[in-house]
């Protein structure tokens, strides 16, 4: 396989943000991971995972989608959308990876959604396999194999080497363009490393965690369950768990009167939110609970009932460890499971 | 922001002037034939009690690059005692807008009477000079909201 | 310590004092812990908790909590004692319907802090002497308690619990904590190095609104955030000016009744430091207008409903510290 020291490092992100600005997860100040651009000095972190998600370079917090200037009784429309340039996410982890192929099947079903699409198409994913697995991964209970990670191309490392693999067309376009860098190697070490980090994988706490219960025909069953109001007691109404998800793609429309012009923008909604989907007549949702249940049944019945029972959850782990009160989705497949 | 013909930076200033005194002064002044700036932008209210401190902060989204709360001095308020509650309060905001590091001479609070037209023109002509040497108000700016020149 | 407190809510369970009570349960790992209401004495030998990572302030929780029929038992550390005070004051929670129990509090550890040390796979956290010994599928580990120890309880303002129906364990007194060392650190440098500061924190905000749902000072039954007339989302803020404006501003409708619990730099998922902004309104209340800790009375009056005539002018902001 394709290998290059990853002393050399510097030498490949200089070489990829040639032609295309470069994204890489890397260390901020207080300790945590972000994704970052690169530019001359700024290094890869070793993070398991950024704080929040990858899904942020297809589908940002906000965005501007169209402009309206209001003269007398005359609205000129503005089309504000331009043709994104091309950019490369390096260091995607496996469960990002697979967060993609959920958003696509939101985001570029019909209706297709053309300011995602236009970030789609113009964005290289390439991924990173994990060698240090955490606690609160689960990924493997969705059928994802973080040691071979999905994306346009994968990365692999063993340590000294890092290994790259296309797994797709644009994939093999982007190693091209930077294999003169590259040596065939020999994957002997790689190929340990990969045996030892599945090793780990099970025995993982979570590494037992059953999805069998959940699906799209479990809908009668679990939304009338008793186990939603003790899980939901506690939870404060914040939007953390959605906006760290990768997987979370709920979005308001607003408008913002500038003074001269009205600017159209959508920004990432929480389902947690006491407004979320508000409508003439109030919020269908006025309890917490029923908040609370919504995302939980998004993710584990209402998301696979609509596209051929994939569960609408990675196994990231982020809102196990950014929840404030610590209640997540493994607490809510355990509690409902037993129904 | 407006940029005049000789490309000369005219500030946006926000007054917020108390129906009893500082409104009554602004008045007096322009009675008087006393000159005060154009960029003054005199906003009534009931009493300098009140300015929430959103608005404050509004006035600067929208475009303002400075804002002064004038009411009625101390111990002279219509309401006995709203502009007592108003300087600490504007106290503690400007010093929190200080602190996260915006120009502390972009937020001002003066006691102007009902019979201080001199004094208010001269605190409005003062404080547009003040606000005009910062520049243009950019750290607490709404981008969004910056005309397109 | 977590026997003696279960056998204590089992104890006012079982004799009627009480009908529930509001703790902490346990979650997947050692450091994932619930607030939760228990109503049975199962149910609390099952699942309830009080460890190192039980940090979570549950006096906000008892808002909604005695608006129900019956008496809840709180257990409140130090520091939850002076925002339960609060909003005793402020009216927001009906005293008569909870029994309070005073609980010892050494600081609570933090378990990012323990994962930012690279520790990863943790199975179990065990304390030895000044040392915590963690479990990990990666093999042992050990870290020093303080460097594990949550950022608010490196500078606790007081062991004292300022009211409490019961205690368990000792009381402890009001200590002159390091809390106001950073504030007076960012007031020494210049504008721009404070408006850089701020806005490479505050441009981390995701605007989940965790701050804001956790803060025990944050009550109102419907937030200025949430009120689409008042001109400003309570969604991902489209500009910096957004950032700013809900920062400042939410620091200043609790300005001068928040406790400095800390809760909301505990909750924050992008580690801002919030509680500076509402540690600055504190410092330049106790400067201008006398020493005032919120929540340690329930009658004097707040500074920002209260004056004196001979109060500062405003401008005492352009006159001192740094430009």
């Amino acid at each position: 396989m394709l290998r290059i020291s990853l002393d050399k490092l510097d030498t490949l992100f200089a070489k990829i943000a040639e032609k295309q600005k470069l994204y890489i997860p890397s260390d901020r100040e207080d300790g945590s991971a972000e994704y970052m651009e690169w530019s001359e000095g700024r290094k890869l972190s070793n993070a398991l995972n950024t704080v929040r998600s990858a899904k942020e370079f297809f589908f940002p917090q906000t965005e501007s989608l169209v402009d309206f200037k209001l003269s007398g009784k005359n609205i000129e429309v503005i089309d504000i959308r331009k043709e994104t340039e091309d950019f490369v996410v390096f260091g995607v982890r496996a469960c990002d990876a697979r967060s993609f192929g959920i958003l696509d099947k939101v985001f570029l079903s019909d209706p297709v959604d053309s300011y995602y699409q236009n970030r789609r198409n113009h964005g290289t994913i390439v991924t990173m396999a994990c060698t240090r697995p955490s606690e609160t991964c689960f990924c493997t209970a969705f059928g994802i194999d973080p040691t071979a990670p999905e994306g346009d191309a994968a990365c692999f490392t063993d340590g000294s080497f890092l290994y790259i693999k296309a797994n797709n067309d644009r994939g093999e376009a982007f190693v091209s363009s930077v294999s003169s860098l590259f040596e065939d190697g020999d994957t002997a070490e790689l190929e340990k490393v990969q045996a030892k980090t599945k090793e780990v994988l099970g025995i993982l706490p979570l590494s037992g965690l059953s999805t069998e219960a959940f699906g799209g025909d479990k809908l009668n069953k679990l939304f009338g369950s008793e186990k939603w109001a003790e899980l939901s007691e506690s939870c404060i109404g914040c939007g953390t768990c959605t906006f760290v998800c990768p997987t979370c793609q709920c979005y308001d429309i607003k408008d913002f009167n500038t003074g001269h012009e009205i600017k159209r923008f959508r920004c990432w909604d929480s389902c947690m939110y006491s407004d979320f989907t508000k409508m003439a007549h109030g919020n269908p949702r006025l309890t917490q609970l029923e908040r609370f249940r919504q995302r939980f049944m998004h993710k584990l019945v209402y998301f696979p009932a609509n596209n051929n029972g994939e569960l609408g959850c990675v196994g990231c782990g982020r809102c196990l460890t950014k929840c404030p009160i610590s209640m997540n989705i493994v607490k809510v497949m355990k509690a409902l499971e037993a129904e | 922001m407006q940029v005049n013909e000789k490309k000369e930076f005219e500030p946006v200033i926000v007054a917020f002037c108390c129906n009893w005194c500082s409104y009554a002064g602004a008045d007096l002044s322009g009675t008087n034939r006393l000159n005060y700036p154009t960029n003054v932008k005199i906003i009534r209210v009931p009493c300098s009690c009140r300015v929430n401190p959103m608005f404050i902060l509004r006035a600067f989204q929208r475009g303002a690059d400075g804002v002064i709360i004038c009411g009625c001095h101390p111990g002279d308020c219509h309401y006995t005692s709203g502009n007592y509650f108003a300087r600490r309060r504007m106290t503690l905001l400007f010093s929190m807008l200080d602190f996260i590091g915006i120009e502390r001479d972009r937020t001002r609070v003066e006691w102007v009477s009902a019979a201080e037209g001199a004094k208010f023109a001269a605190t409005m002509n003062e404080f547009t000079e003040a606000v005009k040497k910062l520049g243009p108000n950019r750290r607490l700016e709404d981008l969004r909201c910056r005309k397109q020149s | 310590m977590q026997e003696a407190i279960i056998n204590k809510a089992k104890e006012l369970l079982a004799d009627g004092r009480v009908d529930r009570v509001i703790g902490w349960k346990k979650g997947e790992f050692s450091y994932d812990i619930t607030p939760a209401v228990f109503e049975t004495a199962e149910e609390i030998d099952a699942e309830f908790v009080c460890n190192d990572f039980t940090s979570a302030n549950v006096s906000k929780y008892l808002v909604k909590e005695t608006k129900k029929d019956g008496t809840v038992l709180a257990f409140l550390k130090p520091c939850d004692t002076y925002s339960f005070n609060q909003l005793v004051k402020e009216h927001r929670i009906d005293a008569s319907k909870v029994y309070t129990v005073g609980i010892p509090c050494d600081g609570k550890l933090d378990p990012e802090k323990i994962k930012q040390k690279g520790i990863s796979g943790i199975r179990s956290i065990e304390k030895d002497g000044d040392m915590l010994k963690i479990d990990t599928v990666y093999g042992d580990e050990t870290l020093k308690i303080s460097d594990a120890m949550s950022e608010r309880c490196l500078s606790c303002k007081s062991r004292k619990h300022v009211c409490y129906d019961e205690l368990i364990g000792e009381d402890g007194d009001v200590i002159s904590s390091n809390r106001f060392d950073m504030v007076e650190q960012l007031e020494n440098m210049s504008a721009q190095e404070r408006y850089d500061f701020w806005r490479s924190q505050l441009s981390k905000c995701i605007r989940c609104n965790a701050c804001r749902n956790v803060c025990p000072a944050c009550t109102c039954e419907k937030c200025v955030f949430d009120n689409d007339d008042s001109g400003i989302s309570n969604k991902a803020a489209a500009d910096s000016f957004e950032e700013n404006m809900f920062h400042v501003i939410r620091a200043f409708h609790v300005a001068g009744r928040c406790t400095d619990c800390g809760e909301c730099s505990r909750v924050c998922p992008q580690n801002i430091p919030l509680h500076l902004l509402n540690r600055k309104f504190i410092k330049d209340i106790n400067s201008l207008y006398g020493e005032y800790q919120a929540g340690a009375d329930t009658d004097s009056r707040a500074p920002l409903t209260d004056y004196k005539q001979s109060d500062c002018e405003a401008s005492v902001v352009h006159e001192r510290g740094v430009e």
